[in-house]
């Protein structure tokens, strides 16, 4: 129940709305994601593997979705991946940080068995590719914090593109 | 590989989301807000003399496009109301108040505002209230240019 102006006199017809939305939140990041977070602020992808099917799930988030048990293993990933799939974005909206068109694309690390998202730069939009091989580059060492900013961006590393056989099950 | 420690510090952060949503807001809701920013409080003439407020565009039981409008209230009854003990950052008043649904003088709905009666002891089903309207240059056309309904005795 706030907001709201319409420009113009007493006497001008009201014809629009404002009607901002402010949610206030306490996200709690419970103790696996807290683990990757404080990872990030060491400039280390962290994850955790299931100890009966074996999968690294990064972010991790406690537990593996297939066998509902906890993933009791931590695991340190390098800093490597490969790029499954992607979109390029080309429309403009508020609070935008990055300068269009840009990719935004799931990132397979290696060793991992879950894709997470991540911006693309160094490379021109349109020879991004399914396969592209590609590394973080992190913020400074002073700016690392608990939280996916410490990753300024992924990068191509020059390797060949990896076989889509490798990938695909990441889709 | 190691042990992730069970005792291990979780993180917490505050997440907050802040979005405004631009509505057009037509023909009949468009001139009661500016009735509102003129100090008036504007009703639909519906059909069988219902008298409809906030007005619509169209008749809520019968669907006909309503008629002219008219000017009811700023007095008006509580049909019911509930007390806010507790008000958040983003409601109406910033101390204890009741929410209520007020028949306006001269209307057949009632409209949720807020009763700015200082107790609960002071608010009852039936108790006669009044608009208070926000000073003319506070005004903005939205359904706060009444800043609050207060109880008639107490004026």
């Amino acid at each position: 129940m706030s907001g709201a102006t319409t420009p113009g006199g007493a006497g001008e017809q009201v014809t629009m709305l404002d009607a901002p939305i402010h949610i206030d939140y306490a996200f709690t990041a419970g103790l696996a994601q807290s683990r990757f977070l404080k990872g990030l602020s060491e400039g280390r992808f962290l994850g955790q593997r299931c100890p009966r099917c074996g999968k690294v799930y990064v972010p991790p988030r406690g537990s593996c979705p297939t066998d509902g048990i906890p993933t009791t293993d931590e695991v340190e990933l390098g800093n490597t991946g490969t790029v499954t799939t992607y979109c390029v974005v080309n429309v403009p909206f508020q609070g935008q940080a990055v300068e269009i068109p840009y990719i935004c694309a799931q990132v397979l690390l290696d060793g991992a068995n879950l894709a997470f998202m991540g911006l693309i730069q160094e490379i021109p939009a349109d020879q991004v590719r399914m396969g592209m091989r590609v590394e973080a580059v992190w913020v400074a060492p002073e700016e690392l914090g608990p939280s996916m900013a410490s990753v300024r961006y992924f990068r191509p590393t020059g390797e060949p593109d990896a076989e889509y056989d490798s990938y695909k099950e990441y889709l | 590989m190691s042990d992730p420690s069970p005792a291990g510090e979780v993180l917490r952060a505050p997440h907050v989301l802040d979005y405004t949503y631009t509505r057009s807001v037509g023909p009949v809701i468009g001139a009661f807000l500016t009735g509102l920013r003129q100090g008036r409080i504007l009703a639909a003439r519906a059909d069988e003399g219902r008298v409809v407020v906030p007005p619509t565009e169209y008749d809520p039981l019968t669907g006909r496009s309503v008629g002219e409008l008219v000017e009811v209230g700023p007095g008006g009854v509580v049909a019911s109301w509930a007390w806010a003990a507790h008000p958040t950052a983003d409601q109406p008043l910033d101390h204890p108040f009741a929410w209520a649904l007020v028949t306006l003088d001269g209307a057949s709905t009632s409209l949720l505002h807020v009763v700015d009666a200082g107790s609960p002891s002071a608010m009852s089903s039936g108790m006669r209230v009044r608009a208070e309207f926000r000073p003319e240059a506070e005004r903005r056309g939205h359904l706060l240019d009444i800043s609050s309904f207060v109880p008639e005795d107490a004026s």
